[in-house]
């Protein structure tokens, strides 16, 4: 390639090399306890294990309050998604195509709320969710994530179909396509990546979310970030429990990043470029 | 490209109006009910009228000097992480391999922290940065400086700080990233044949190119560290202290853990009030951004 990459090759090269060593430092020591014995934790900083053990892994995947923990997270996150997702395209794709009454109100309002304080709905969406029922079901998590997912993923998909031309639509119209057809059959797969990133985001933000997961089960749902900062202040403090449930939490992320890996530069700019 | 008007539209968009109206508009309707009376306990409510909002936004008050704190707190906050953030999103994103495997492998580390739950992010940085077992308040004190986040405001602060630059400035990267990679060859070529210098590229061809993705940045980050909750949290509790209680944290300690549902409620609508005016101007300015954009590219 040209000029671009390489007026700055060394430096840039040095600068790389510092920034990930910084992000990989924490998460490397992260790994490092969790392999340890809680005593060889508390009796100093050793760089390595002496001895690996994997006493805390075996303990989560043998415990169903540790295990479940990771199912009830996932349950909830993949509703999620499908939620914001379905319910997203339809409205994206009315945005990305008409004006309409109030269009521009509607939009603001809808992103307004991506950037609502959760800690400002923690009380009220446990009041809202215990009087119709679904206090502690993964359902209340995943209805809640939607007050900042379905605007995202609108926000998202919007832009991806902006980028599609207006005369696939007459044309498919003439040929006698019926809408939901045309939306289906042709339009959905010509943003396929756009749906792909929305997905991600729906993924990303719900599994990373705590306050409003938190308040919003008790034993049933209770999702696994929950249950790590529970179990660990009852018993005192296991820090190579702990940081073995870090590293299983970590896991999930670093899946479905590696799957979407050559989508992450166009995906980040949200169909904006 | 105007498009054309039809309010059948609305129906597209009906059901995702119901539900975020559902999960919006019915919770606030709560806080505000909650913001005018006052309990003692016993599922007792009594009217209290603005009651709770003059003393709010009045800091000689101590709910009102509390609020004024946790506000300033966390706008300085999001000052200072922004000026760290956007600088070094931009660096990192000027400095990734365009091309190979390195370019996937750094996409991939840049990506994780991002994929992280939050409580995590603070237990990472908890064992990474105590004094007893984590490496970098092991290493920095053995370096003879005294460091302890849990005791110290100002390492509590510094802590918080570069935990948010670790967990965050990839987004930034990014972003900033996609918007280099929609730049042309050509826009390079041209400019070497001028014999434009790596800082005229810069200001020229790659800042206005990040211009809209860099809006984006700022506005999510700006955001997200405004309403930032869960890390610090974690990390420090808002200690040692009041130091770092930011305006979420006071919020739960109010609504949760003191159960003074008016005060909550109140601050609630306040802070939610603040948000939405900064979102505002967010998006008037990016709309702006848009409008210009298309009139350069297709002059009517």
């Amino acid at each position: 390639m040209s000029a671009s990459s390489h007026a700055s090759s060394r430096g840039g090269t040095l600068v790389m090399v510092l920034y990930l060593a910084f992000l990989i430092l924490p998460i490397y020591w992260l790994v490092n306890m969790s392999l340890k014995t809680n005593f060889e934790i508390n009796s100093g900083v050793t760089l390595w294990p002496n001895e690996i053990t994997f006493e805390h892994y075996i303990k989560i995947f043998t415990d169903s309050s540790w295990y479940s923990g990771y199912i009830n997270s996932l349950t909830y996150v993949a509703l999620n998604t499908v939620i914001s997702i379905t319910l997203a395209l339809p409205a994206a794709y009315a945005f990305s195509r008409y004006s309409f009454v109030g269009e521009k109100h509607l939009f603001f309002w809808l992103l307004s709320n991506r950037m609502a304080p959760p800690a400002v709905f923690a009380l009220p969406f446990f009041n809202l969710y215990s009087a119709i029922g679904l206090f502690d079901t993964p359902w209340a998590v995943a209805l809640a994530h939607c007050l900042f997912n379905v605007p995202l993923a609108v926000w998202i998909l919007e832009g991806f179909m902006s980028g599609v031309p207006r005369e696939i639509d007459e044309t498919a119209a003439i040929d006698g396509y019926s809408f939901p057809r045309f939306f289906v059959k042709i339009f959905m797969p010509l943003i396929a990546s756009g749906i792909g990133v929305a997905a991600f985001f729906c993924f990303m933000f719900s599994w990373v979310e705590l306050l409003l997961a938190r308040t919003l089960t008790a034993t049933n749902a209770k999702p696994i970030a929950v249950t790590m900062t529970r179990t660990v202040s009852a018993a005192g403090m296991d820090w190579g429990l702990l940081a073995a449930a870090g590293v299983l939490t970590i896991i999930p992320g670093a899946l479905v990043i590696w799957f979407v890996r050559n989508y992450i530069a166009k995906g980040f700019a949200l169909g904006r470029v | 490209m105007d498009k054309p008007v039809n309010n059948r539209a609305w129906l597209l968009v009906a059901p995702v109006f119901l539900i975020v109206a559902f999960s919006a508009i019915l919770p606030i309707m709560t806080v505000v009910n909650y913001s005018v009376q006052d309990t003692f306990g016993n599922n007792q409510f009594f009217w209290n009228g603005l009651g709770w909002f003059q003393e709010l936004l009045d800091p000689s008050t101590e709910l009102g000097g509390r609020f004024l704190d946790a506000l300033w707190r966390n706008l300085l906050f999001s000052a200072i992480i922004l000026a760290i953030e956007v600088p070094l999103g931009i660096l990192v994103a000027l400095s990734m391999p365009r091309e190979g495997w390195k370019v996937a492998a750094t996409l991939v580390i840049m990506a994780l922290p991002l994929l992280i739950p939050w409580n995590v992010v603070g237990t990472i940085w908890q064992v990474f940065a105590r004094g007893d077992i984590g490496l970098a308040g092991w290493a920095i004190n053995a370096l003879g400086i005294d460091y302890n986040y849990t005791g110290d405001p100002l390492a509590a602060w510094i802590t918080i700080v570069v935990m948010d630059v670790w967990h965050w400035t990839s987004l930034v990267a990014l972003l900033c990233y996609a918007g280099l990679k929609s730049i042309p060859d050509a826009y390079y070529q041209a400019a070497r044949i001028d014999g434009a210098s790596r800082w005229a590229i810069f200001t020229t061809i790659q800042l206005p190119k990040m211009k809209r993705v860099l809006l984006i940045a700022v506005l999510l980050r700006f955001m997200d560290s405004f309403m930032i909750y869960t890390e610090p949290f974690v990390l420090t509790g808002g200690g040692p202290g009041n130091a770092t209680t930011f305006l979420s944290i006071d919020l739960v300690k109010i609504a949760l853990g003191q159960f003074d549902l008016g005060k909550a409620a109140a601050m609630s609508l306040v802070y939610n009030l603040i948000v939405l005016a900064l979102c505002w101007v967010f998006y008037t300015v990016m709309t702006h951004a848009g409008t210009e954009r298309r009139q350069e590219e297709n002059p009517a």
